[in-house]
Order: C-alpha cells, then structure tokens, then sequence
C-alpha cells in the first residue's frame, strides 16, 4: 500500500463527495441550458472524485514507504494559533495586546529560546507593527479594547 | 509610436507622484526583505505582503504590489546565488552558475550581473507591454463568453502542464480551487453555496485568507521542519562591479534571455520559469565553451535573470488585457485589484487609463529602485541571511494576522487563513502543488458565469465553444497541451527538469 497516495486520494474523496452531496442536495442544479447553482460545483465534485478514485485505486496496489519530515507538533500547533488568538482577541483586547499574543505564541514555535529572548522579540514586533500599522498606514483598530475596561 | 509616447509619458506622470515613489520604494524595499529569505519565493513573499497594500489608493496600492513583485524576484536571486537556497524555481536556474561563482569569491559580479541584466530587460519588457497592451485589448473587447471560457481553460491547462508532480494531482488542484472559489453567494440566483450557514462566507472565502494561508502558514511550517544551516560563503562579497570582460560576457546572454522571456511570458500558466530554463539551455547550447557552464559562468547568471524578469513583466500583458492572471502571482494581483473594487478586463484600459499607464510605468521605475536600491545595499541583505529565522518568522505571522485581519474588519478571516494553512502544509506533503489550486480559486467564478452565459447564448448547445473559431482554437490548444502533459516521455523529462531544480 502507498500510503501517501491513500490519503492523497481520502482527502480528494472527502472534498469531491461532501461538495458533490452539498450541490445536489442543497441547491438547484438546473440543466445544461439553464444553469442552477449547482450545476458547475457538481461537474467539479465528480472530476474531484474520479480522480481521487482513480489515485486510490494505483496506491492500493503500490508498495510504497512514507516517512513525511513534519514540523514539530509544537511548532505546528504555535503557528497555527497565532492567528486564531489575533481574531479571537483583537476586537476584545484591543490591537496591542492582540498582536504581543500573536507574536508571543509565534515566537514559542521554535525550540530552545531562552525565555528573555521570546520576550524581547514580541516586545519588539508589538512596538513594530503598532508604528507601522497604527501609525503609519493609520489602521482603525482600538489599540486597548472594551475587555480590558477602556 | 506617438501613442505609445504619449502613453507612457501619461502613466510616468501618475506613476511618479512622491507619495507613489515612496510606496514603490518601500514595495520594493519590502519585498527584497521577505524575499530574500530562504525558501519563501515570489508568490509566497506578495502574499504575505498584499494585506498591508490595501489600505492604500488603488493606483498606489498596485504600484507597491509591483515593486513587491520585482523586489521579491531579485530577493530570491540573491539567495540563490549567495546561499544556494532557490526560493522559486524560476531563481533555481540562477542559482545553478551563480552559487560557483559565489564560492569561487564572485558573489559581487554575480549580483550585478543578475541586478543589470534584470534591469536591462526590465526596461525593454516594459516597452513590449506599453506596445502591445493597447492592440490587444482592442481585440479583448471583442471577446464573447466562449472565447473567455476557453481562454481561463487554457490558463488553467498550461498552469497544470508546468505545475511539478503528478498531472492527475494538479487537475485535482485546480478543480478544488475553482470548487472553493464558488464559495458564497450565487451571482444569477442569490443562493448560498457551500456557506455552512456562516454569514460570514456569504461574500466567499476571503481570497487574502486563503493566499496567505496556502502560500504563507504553509511556507512558515515547512520552513520550521529544520533549522536552516546557512552557509559561509556569505561572509565575503568584495568587488561588486563585474570587469570589462563580465560585461562583454553579459551583453549577449541579456539580449537573447529579454526576448525569450518577452515572448514566453505572454502565454498563460507560468511562462517566466519557462523562459529562464530555455534561455539557461540556448547559452549553453551556443557557447563556445559549454563545459563553464555550471562552473561559475556569468552568461548562465545573465541570460536566465534577463530571461525570468522579461517574463515576469510581461505576464502582466494577460492579466491587464484580459483580466486573465498568467500565474499565481497575477492571481494575486487580480485578487487585489477586485478588493479595491476594479474589475479586472480590457475595460480598465479605457476606463481608468491613468491606473493602466501607472501601473505599466511603474513597472520600470520598480526595475530601476531595484538597481539602486540593490546594488549599494548588497551588504544589508547578506547581513539579514544572518538573521534568525526565530526572530523573522513571528515578524511575518503578526504582519500577516493584521493584514488579513484589516481587508474586511472581520475575525473570520483569520480562522480561514489558520485552516488554510494547515491545509496547505498538509497538501504539500501529499505532494499536492498549491499554485494551481489558487488559479482556480481565482478564476472559479469567472469561469463559471462564462460558461453560463455561453450556454444560455447558444440554448444549451456546447458545440458554440468549437463552432466560433478563437474559442475553438483556445480550447484546440488546451486539449493539446493537456494530451502531450500525458504522453509518457514528455511526463518523464517534466520530472527531470523538475529534479533538477530541486
């Protein structure tokens, strides 16, 4: 079994059908002259999952072994949150803070920074985007937010 | 002629405000700063630097997403040649003569050498633009549904034949891209389409989410896998004018790689990486000493830059007549253009003349901060190789949280860009190419309501696609490129290029 190619072709099965299922049963998909919504994304989902078939099918067959290099879980999971705080705080908190916890969780993907260090490069991305974006490109943001009591 | 001229004079005047030099010069600034990282290529630096454009005027903002654009291609030449770490494989060509002759004390004529022959064919391409744009767009006012339809498909199949890695894979790509850009509300009927009953996806996935997600996150992610050993070569560069004899060298390679790349560049799918690997292969091939090559010969630096920029400019020819983008870049430009609310088509050529001749001549002034921005500041760059990438990394992320976050004011947003981002590191371990996929995001609702419109015109019958003969053509050529993509041989010298790049 080629691994790889088996989940390559899972992840084309999934969006294929579940877009495929959505169009037909969600919305009008209409006749080749008279178009519904659905009609273009079905013609899609169906091309998705033949081909997502049709790579299954050849990696069930192969033997192939997959060892993927992947980021360290840490890392994966700091980079992933650091946007997801900004969204979840910068309406809240305010642009200050929001941003000193993106940079914050960004700066502890990397393994074996001293504490310190972390520390001065939020410091210094916070007081770096705050110029740039605040007062330079004068975005309207609250810098210190309603949670916060201001 | 006097046209062309008068033309360029108009787009210099509005190209040349302070306020807009400023922003070309900060553009360019900018984009050399990300782009000079290793492994983060052109696409993957304008991504992540567009949300911070948009708060700007519509003129402006295009004229710095230019320089980012030129800044970012130099960014990455420079990496090439002084660490060997291509960030896009139109800079690999670059790096394969360049790096030699960084190691052989060379690092300085290699710069110049890829700054001035970019430069050159910068200037030259910048006029092929301006020339051929007008007449072109004349011809795209007369293009009906069909013609646009076969058009995007031929975009699409090209982008697919010069995406690496399996075909079947990349047409897969491209589909889940136009699928995920059919996202919201349906232009004819008003129906929701795939929202998951979110309002917030009404108006669809927010296409700066999703770029910097697929490009931005994923690239981060990658890049964190390791610890990038950098490489002591970079500690000398000394003597950065090339001698009389580099020059001469130069001359040839820069001519022949300008017109290459102006030729190349025009087609639709990416025909600036086209452009470089044939100039790379003609000097060679014309050399009386094809043995140098590979060993530090500043013919296969000058030739392939030259080739690779010309290309770069004129891929813009498609997407200012057209409204077509040629490659992910353009893509992104497009993308940038509809937020500030103009519909990319050869109407913006008569409509907004003052935007189009902008932007065109811009595009030289962006070639030219580049030479004097680079050549004196050589040493700045090779001082930020040195940079850790953890202090550089956590910059980009804040950077790319507010400037996704400031497009539209919505959180939202930001939840798409993080799952993006995950789906696009993991796509690139199922050896899935992303580019493609956002082409068709992109082109996904235009290529729909074309197709409908075309249909309704001809009472549901498709054979209006192969009877109107430009369509025929387009789609004629599609199919062509498609089959030979397919054909065994060509499939195996496809990955051959595309190991050697690597």
């Amino acid at each position: 079994m080629d691994i790889k190619n088996v989940a390559a072709s899972g992840t084309l099965l999934a969006i294929g059908i579940g877009f495929g299922i959505s169009s037909v049963f969600t919305m009008d998909v209409g006749s080749a002259l008279r178009m519904g919504p659905g009609y273009f994304p079905l013609i899609l989902s169906i091309v998705i999952t033949v081909i997502g078939i049709a790579i299954g099918i050849k990696a069930l067959r192969d033997t192939e072994v997959f060892h993927p290099q992947i980021a360290p879980l840490r890392a994966l999971a700091a980079v992933i949150i650091a946007p997801i705080l900004f969204g979840l705080t910068v309406r809240g908190l305010g642009f200050v803070p929001a941003v000193a916890l993106t940079s914050l969780s960004a700066a502890t993907a990397a393994t074996g920074q001293r504490p310190l260090v972390v520390l001065a490069i939020t410091l210094g991305i916070t007081v770096f985007c705050l110029g740039v974006f605040y007062y330079g490109l004068g975005l309207p943001v609250r810098l210190i937010g309603p949670w916060l009591g201001v | 002629m006097m046209d062309l001229i008068g033309n360029l004079g108009l787009g210099l005047s509005a190209a040349l405000t302070p306020y807009n030099i400023l922003f070309c010069f900060v553009g360019t600034l900018l984009g050399t700063l990300v782009g000079v990282l290793p492994g983060i290529g052109p696409t993957a630096t304008i991504a992540m630097l567009l949300p911070i454009t948009l708060s700007l005027s519509p003129e402006t903002s295009l004229i710095m997403l230019a320089g980012i654009y030129y800044g970012a291609q130099y960014g990455g030449s420079t990496t090439a040649i002084l660490i060997n770490l291509p960030g896009e494989s139109s800079s690999a060509v670059t790096a394969l003569d360049g790096y030699q002759m960084a190691r052989q004390g060379r690092a300085g004529p290699a710069l110049a050498a890829a700054a001035l022959s970019s430069f050159f064919a910068g200037t030259i391409a910048t006029v092929v633009v301006a020339a051929l744009a007008p007449p072109l767009t004349s011809i795209a006012l007369k293009f009906g549904s069909p013609e646009y339809f076969g058009l995007m498909v031929l975009g699409l199949a090209a982008s697919i034949v010069l995406a690496r890695g399996s075909v079947l894979k990349t047409i897969a790509m491209v589909s889940m891209g136009l699928v995920f850009g059919l996202v919201g509300t349906d232009i004819n009927t008003g129906a929701m389409r795939f929202t998951l009953g979110r309002p917030e996806l009404a108006d669809g996935l927010n296409f700066v989410a999703v770029a910097v997600g697929l490009f931005g996150i994923a690239e981060i992610l990658r890049n964190l896998e390791t610890t990038i050993e950098r490489t002591a070569v970079i500690s000398r560069v000394a003597g950065l004018w090339p001698s009389r004899a580099d020059f001469k060298a130069m001359i040839g390679p820069a001519c022949r790689g300008t017109l290459l790349g102006s030729a190349l560049g025009v087609l639709p799918g990416g025909g600036a990486i086209l452009a470089s690997f044939a100039s790379y292969a003609l000097e060679k091939k014309i050399s009386k000493t094809p043995e140098r090559f590979g060993n530090g010969a500043i013919e296969g630096v000058a030739g392939p830059e030259a080739a690779n920029n010309a290309g770069a400019q004129t891929s813009f020819i498609p997407m200012l007549t057209l409204g077509v983008p040629a490659n992910p870049v353009m893509a992104l430009m497009i993308g940038a253009m509809i937020i500030q609310g103009i519909v990319p088509g050869p109407q913006v050529a008569t409509e907004q003349p003052v935007l189009f001749w902008g932007l065109i001549a811009s595009m030289w002034i962006g070639n030219l901060l580049l030479v004097i921005l680079n050549l004196p500041l050589i040493g700045l760059w090779v001082k930020l190789l040195t940079v850790p990438y953890t202090v550089l990394f956590p910059a980009i992320l804040a950077f790319a949280s507010i400037g996704v976050y400031s497009v539209n004011s919505n959180t939202f947003d930001l939840y798409v860009m993080a799952a993006f981002g995950v789906f696009g590191y993991a796509l690139s371990k199922l050896d899935f190419e992303p580019a493609p996929m956002l082409l068709g995001f992109v082109l996904g609702p235009l290529l729909e309501e074309h197709l409908r419109r075309a249909m309704t015109i001809s009472h549901g019958d498709v054979s209006v696609f192969f009877t109107r003969p430009i369509s025929a053509g387009l789609l004629t050529v599609a199919l062509i490129v498609l089959i030979v993509a397919f054909l065994p041989n060509i499939a195996r010298r496809r990955k051959q290029i595309f190991v050697e790049e690597d």
